[in-house]
């Protein structure tokens, strides 16, 4: 029976979000786990495959960011191919995953994390989401459907929209290039699409204030972050090198190839759940824990390279000690600016003269044994590593999930908040919904995050010391 | 001169080349009878059973694709209980081999997942058998994915009869059947097989395609007709 979960990849992020807290002899909180899915089933599915159904096939590990997979996946067959593709490929590409990080990111802010600062954190669970913001302020809700709806319709309009997005994102380039007709499309949705998302900064800097109290335990702690940049250290989503900073914000590593990702990250395994641990080679496990995602890249970044953004980041890295942020909660601030940051650069993009050149595709069989595809996925570091045999057979794969990246940090992150909320063997409400918010602040890509609205799926267990399961709450 | 016979198609009174099958008569009258391992051009096989008509008088069904109209027949095309075998057939179809459509070359354009949509296969009734047959990428222009092969014989078909060269064949028997290149040699070292492309262009399912172009790219439908119609000119010629 397990092979039928194995093939239908879409079940592979089913299920619910299940997190353990563990208390000492004097019933204090002593450590917490957050266990998520088995992608190792994916990676063995995709065994025998042909390399180039792999960015079809890898797209499916994710309804919600597919177009993550399909250039991470389209990158590593480029590799196995051999092949730089062409300029206009490259914008193309550019501007649907800048469509897609904007979509992303309004949905994990609007959809799933403006109820719970907006209408309070201990609101009525089943008002807490987009209806019942709608209900409250139905204009922010409407602005937030809009932006989503803004950046699904660049991805759709690059891809047809009868086909799948899956078919024009190919080894090599892309399949059709771009209209003028569409250019203009989109150009004109811009101003509407910047005031939104300026907007949304406002108000998210507004709130802030009333959740400082929140924000102290609110997955406050230091690592390391990765992400990539540009060749001298701007914010990047599709190339570029990788950079590390350290816990009190010094670049440590930079320049580092992407495609030798293994030479400096490690994958722990630990028997408590299936999703690996990522960790900095060279400081070891788990101290070499790391973050991803916009608030690594905004970490990371020492500009942004656009002129909105750039003014943004500035204000932002205020905020921190030597420019370092280390606030969970501060994920949500982090994805506005980014949001604000790809309409601009997709005004950059649409206005490129090379952007309609039908020029997409460079056409290549397979020249290598080995390729890596790494981006920037709206929720952070995406590696996609295949090998193949003579006949262009995947033999085996390695992908390192955005999501699983942060692994450690979602321990940490809850453990923090346990320690605070969790009093004596009784798991309460308050705990609940702050542990939910928290692992919504890191946006992990599972489908409990975001399927049902608003109710995020969740079993929480309270094992005392002598691993006795005191207290379990469960939701959805 | 072959003689003439006349026959009614679900009441409809249509004159036929005796010999011809119900079926190819059915089509040239424009009436619908739903096939997959048919192929105008080529022998009949009969095998999947998609073709299914009742004749009345008779209360078999019978594959059209094979059965010769005859004077005075009197064929029905659809019925409540065609429409049920039909659906078994595509189910039994599907569950042979693993059909992940969503991430397959073909999909979209697959006669096998075309008919599934006609005849309301949301789900199956059987379990799935999930094989996992090597695939055979050996050919610098064509894969092979027997995972996907429905055993039409299509691809055999025209190699033998349209192409002449019969690279093609099946070995085993039932579930186990497998379509093979020569004695069972990988595609790209089969010393018979010409490159012709006609079994990818064919193939009604994503088990023999061109590589690297998804089959929305090929438009296999209208390679089909580009051989079916150099096929008539030969016969013809
Ligand atoms: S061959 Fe047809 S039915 Fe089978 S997986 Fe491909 S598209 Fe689906
Ligand atoms: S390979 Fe295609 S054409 Fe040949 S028997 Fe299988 S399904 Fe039919
Ligand atoms: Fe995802």
């Amino acid at each position: 029976m397990g092979r039928e979960i194995i093939v239908n990849p879409v079940t592979r992020i089913e299920g619910h979000a299940k997190i353990t807290i563990y208390l000492d002899e004097k019933d204090m909180v002593k450590d917490a786990r957050f266990h998520v899915t088995d992608f190792r089933g994916f990676e063995k599915f995709c065994e025998g495959r042909p390399f180039y159904e792999m960015p079809g096939i890898t797209s499916r590990i994710c309804g919600i960011c597919p177009v993550s997979h399909l250039l991470a996946s389209a990158k590593a067959c480029d590799d196995l191919l051999a092949v730089k593709i062409p300029r206009t490929a490259e914008l193309l590409r550019r501007l649907m995953h800048m469509g897609q990080i904007i979509q992303s990111h309004a949905l994990s802010f609007f959809y799933l994390s403006s109820p719970d600062f907006l209408l309070g954190l201990d609101s009525e669970p089943s008002k807490r989401n987009i209806m019942g913001l709608a209900e409250k302020y139905p204009e922010i809700a409407k602005q937030g459907v809009w932006l989503r709806k803004f950046g699904q319709s660049i991805i759709e309009t690059l891809s047809g929209r009868r086909i799948h997005s899956s078919d024009w994102i190919v080894p090599g380039g892309v399949k059709t290039p771009l209209s003028k007709e569409s250019v203009e499309k989109i150009l004109a949705d811009l101003p509407k699409a910047i005031g939104i998302a300026l907007n949304s900064i406002e108000l998210f800097k507004k709130n802030m204030e009333s959740f400082k109290n929140e924000m102290r335990d609110f997955g406050d702690f230091p690592t390391y972050y990765m992400s990539l940049v540009t060749e001298d250290g701007g914010l990047e989503h599709y190339d570029g090198n990788i950079r590390i900073l350290s816990p009190d914000g010094k670049v440590v590593a930079d320049r580092l190839d992407p495609s030798k990702y293994f030479e400096y990250i490690g994958e722990a395994v630990e028997d408590w759940s299936y999703m690996k641990f990522p960790y900095l080679k060279n400081i070891g496990y788990p101290d070499g824990a790391y973050r991803v995602g916009p608030l690594a890249r905004l970490n990371n970044a020492s500009y942004c390279g656009t002129e909105i953004a750039d003014g943004l980041l500035k204000e932002f890295k205020k905020l921190g000690k030597n420019g370092i942020i280390q606030n969970t909660f501060m994920y949500h601030y982090a994805r506005l600016i980014e949001i604000v940051f790809c309409i601009e650069k997709v005004k950059e993009l649409l206005e490129d003269p090379e952007i309609l050149s039908t020029e997409v595709q460079a056409k290549a069989s397979l020249n290598k044994r080995e390729g890596v595809g790494v981006i920037e996925a709206p929720r952070g570091t995406l590696f996609h590593h295949y090998k193949v045999d003579e006949q262009g057979r995947i033999t085996w794969v390695n992908l390192i999930i955005a999501t699983v990246n942060n692994n450690i940090a979602f321990n940490k992150a809850v453990a923090q908040v346990a320690k605070k909320y969790v009093n004596g063997k009784k798991l309460n409400e308050g705990m609940l919904n702050r542990v939910e918010a928290v692992v919504r602040a890191l946006d992990p890509c599972l489908s409990c995050a975001t399927h049902a609205i608003g109710e995020m799926p969740i079993r929480i267990q309270l094992y005392d010391h002598n691993g006795r399961l005191i207290d379990e709450v469960a939701r959805g | 001169m072959s003689k003439t016979v006349e026959l009614t198609i679900d009441g409809k009174k249509v004159a036929a080349k005796e010999g011809d099958n119900i079926l190819k008569v059915a089509r040239e009258n424009n009436i619908y009878i739903p096939a997959l391992c048919y192929l105008e051009g080529v022998s009949s096989l009969g095998g999947c059973r998609v073709c299914v008509v009742e004749i009345r008088g008779s209360p078999k069904v019978f594959a059209s694709c094979v059965t010769p109209v005859a004077e005075g027949m009197e064929v029905i095309t659809d019925s409540e209980r065609l429409r049920r075998y039909r659906k078994w057939a595509i189910e039994l179809l599907l569950a042979e081999r693993p059909h992940v459509c969503s991430v397959c070359v073909a999909n979209g354009n697959c006669e096998l997942q075309q008919l599934a949509t006609e005849l309301g296969v949301d789900h199956l009734r059987v379990d799935r058998k999930w094989t996992n047959y090597e695939l055979d990428l050996t050919h610098e222009r064509f894969a092979y994915d027997p995972n996907r092969c429905i055993l039409c014989t299509r691809c055999i078909r025209v190699c033998d009869e349209v192409e002449g060269v019969h690279a093609i064949d099946l070995m085993l028997r039932g579930k186990n059947s497998k379509v093979i290149f020569d004695l069972d040699d990988k595609w790209g070292f089969a010393e018979s097989c010409t490159s012709c492309g006609k079994c990818s262009a064919v193939c009604p399912v994503g088990a023999l395609y061109v590589k690297g172009k998804p089959l929305s790219e090929v438009k296999k439908k209208e390679l089909v007709s580009f051989v079916m119609s150099r096929r008539s000119e030969k016969t013809i010629g």
